[in-house]
């Protein structure tokens, strides 16, 4: 899927900017996995319970889960990722052949 | 025995896992449009991810199981592995290193070394990586296809096959940043995958108290709890030698050559989106590594405890993990650490192969083989390069699964490669009048030196525990031998280097800007351009912090 325009040009540009936010992913799946042990430590048997100790590891665990999903959801919302400047290779006068990808604006 | 009872909740929720990691590389695939991109995720990525990744490269599946047989084994004397072994490295090559290795806009590490020395350097530390890379990710596929089988009972070819492809799917794809990615979701779920058994162990032995009361009546006893207790020369009792070996061979030369020169770990603070990013890159990754031990060698104390006979002949101290896994875990909590585990083992070969496919794409084939092509010709040989790997890795493993000890002598060999890189990047990056050809000379000295020292040590009785000569060689302390290797190499590297520089032209110093320190690099943007990171993100202050906390630990954990 190299369909980035090479706009003739020797090297062409780097689609980095492209790549999507990792927070929404870890945010997803952890949530998921929270909800899901959450609802299946409302549901131990006796036997697992005793198996870990009595203590209710699916309960806790999907607890701690969500809440790091929730933390990682309201990150990823509260301060998304600017894709201000993406960089048309901010001069870099790299000593080195073709590296096309710009330093990202030094944010 | 060790069978683990999986049902369906379990699997459902490895689905939901492998699931999304083939979908990383897929959406990843998007943000590729150049070699770069592919190889090094475009030098794009945030520190907090590349930092994630740098830890996350390196806590394999086969680090995990081995540090929590370590700490079964040899009690809390395996916390040198992390406080002395890896967190002052990781500080030196985020606070002095990394300006060098980002600031050059090298792409690798051996492109440093063709920068600075010569080819032949070049090409000598290029050709071993990439060999040993190759091979690793073979001993890593093999090892998940063992522990797969005696988990699930899969069949090994079967797991051999099913997880390259997985990992061939999303790099082939992806390419880096879908390995990075990855890195950093697995990062999170082999720690709740961990936590679990800690908090289950430790209350069900009585708490760290109850914990210490017990291992008293093990084999290890009461030294266990000391970490720094018995390491006088002379009459070291030390599980890892006396302190010469954990000091210098551990602590300074073998960990500060892999943390700083390999180009696995190093990768992923190359592809940070600036150089404040890439400097933070193992600083943040510091942070976890000081805190893992908690989570590998409780582990492994708690299993020496409460499995029977863990260390015997049926059951390995590498099983402590899975034992304590199937013994305490409900269904539901089970499949998040075995979703864990094996997402350990693939970023364990991931990591292997998407720095495979970087060194040989740029500094074998674009260097020597196919110079000055257009750049979507080496996109498309990064991308078969990654294939061919992943099958190499593959075949490895056939073989591995035939001839297991073939992979302990690999392992060994290419520990002779790594011994002495420290002290040829230290002097590189340090000294401007060390010759190119000082580079070459330098490495074969220490190869040489680290080989040479390990076939005499088992013939010394000091190698042995009680310094009593063993004509078996079965007792030898392995790791201790090894450390002295480490330490020989790093001083025939040095001595080598610098005789062979005082005897051969250096280069020109308009060629070394921005290698070396103190030569100003012409192409470097002006410093005051460069935005500042804020104060609490500079790194000597998060370096600075991190060498407290572990000076802190190791006082209390004496």
């Amino acid at each position: 899927m190299s369909d980035v325009p090479d706009t003739g040009a020797e090297a062409p540009q780097s689609a980095a900017a492209r790549l999507f936010d990792l927070r929404s992913l870890i945010g997803g799946l952890f949530v998921l996995y929270g909800i899901m042990l959450t609802v299946a430590g409302f549901f131990t048997s006796p036997k697992n319970l005793a198996k870990a100790d009595n203590i209710n590891i699916n309960l806790w665990m999907g607890l701690g889960m969500l809440v790091l999903g929730v933390s990682f959801v309201l990150w990823w919302r509260l301060r998304p990722l600017r894709h201000e400047q993406s960089p048309p290779d901010a001069t870099g006068p790299s000593a080195t052949g073709p590296s096309a990808a710009g330093t990202g604006g030094g944010r | 025995m060790l069978r683990l009872h999986v049902n369906p909740f379990d699997y459902t929720i490895l689905g939901i896992y492998f699931a999304l990691v083939i979908a990383i590389g897929v959406i990843a695939r998007r943000a590729i449009a150049t070699s770069e991109d592919f190889l090094l995720s475009g030098r794009s990525l945030p520190a907090w991810v590349t930092g994630l990744a740098f830890i996350s490269a390196n806590l394999g599946a086969i680090e995990i199981l081995g540090m929590a047989a370590n700490g079964a084994q040899y009690g809390l004397p395996t916390v040198h592995f992390y406080w002395i072994g890896a967190v002052p490295a990781m500080v030196f090559l985020g606070v002095v290193m990394m300006p060098f290795y980002y600031g050059s806009r090298v792409r690798s590490v051996p492109e440093f070394l063709l920068r600075r020395f010569n080819p032949a350097t070049h090409l000598f530390n290029a050709l071993t990586f990439a060999l040993a890379a190759v091979l690793i990710a073979g001993v890593n596929l093999y090892a998940l296809a063992l522990v797969i089988h005696a988990l699930i009972g899969w069949p090994t070819w079967l797991s051999i096959v099913v997880s390259a492809l997985f990992v061939l799917a999303y790099i082939t794809l992806g390419g880096l940043s879908g390995a990075i990615y990855n890195e950093v979701l697995q990062f999170f779920v082999i720690i709740a995958g961990l936590v679990p058994l800690v908090i289950i162990g430790l209350h069900s032995v009585g708490g760290w108290s109850g914990l210490q009361a017990k291992i008293d009546h093990t084999k290890l006893g009461a030294g266990a709890f000391s970490s720094w207790g018995g390491v006088g020369t002379g009459h070291w009792t030390n599980p890892l030698g006396d302190w010469i070996g954990i000091v210098f061979g551990l602590g300074f030369v073998l960990s500060f050559g892999y943390w700083t020169t390999n180009f696995a770990e190093v990768q992923r603070a190359l592809s940070a989106k600036d150089l404040s990013a890439a400097q933070r890159t193992p600083l943040i990754g510091a942070y976890p590594k000081i805190f893992i031990p908690a989570l590998t060698i409780i582990p492994g104390l708690i299993a020496l405890v409460v499995v029977p006979k863990l260390g015997g002949a049926n059951i390995s101290y590498n099983d402590a993990i899975p034992a304590l896994m199937g013994k305490y875990l409900p269904n539901g909590a089970l499949g998040v650490a075995l979703a864990g585990l094996l997402a350990a083992f693939m970023a364990g070969m991931a990591a292997n192969v998407s720095s495979f496919n970087t060194v040989f794409t740029y500094d074998i084939w674009q260097t020597y083989i196919r110079k000055g092509r257009r750049d979507r010709y080496y996109l498309r040989v990064g991308r078969v390069v990654t294939v061919v790997g992943i099958l190499i890795g593959i075949g490895t493993a056939f073989i591995a699964s035939g001839y297991s000890n073939i992979m302990n002598y690999i392992q060994l060999l290419f520990s002779f490669f790594n011994a002495p890189l420290f002290a040829t990047f230290i002097l590189a990056m340090f000294w401007k009048r060390s010759t190119p050809w000082a580079g070459i000379a330098g490495l074969a000295a220490g190869t040489i030196g680290a080989a040479a020292m390990h076939f005499a040590g088992y013939h010394i009785g000091y190698f042995y525990p009680h310094q009593v000569y063993d004509h078996t060689h079965a007792t030898i302390n392995a790791q201790m031998l090894n450390f002295y290797g480490a330490i020989t190499a790093f001083v025939a590297d040095l001595v080598v280097t610098v005789i062979v520089s005082l005897l051969t032209k250096p280069k020109p110093v308009a060629e070394l800007g921005g290698l070396v320190w103190g030569v100003h690099d012409p192409n470097a943007p002006d410093p005051a351009s460069v935005p500042k990171p804020p104060w609490w993100a500079s790194p000597k202050l998060l370096g600075g912090v991190a060498l407290f906390l572990v000076l802190v630990l190791s006082i209390i954990f004496a």
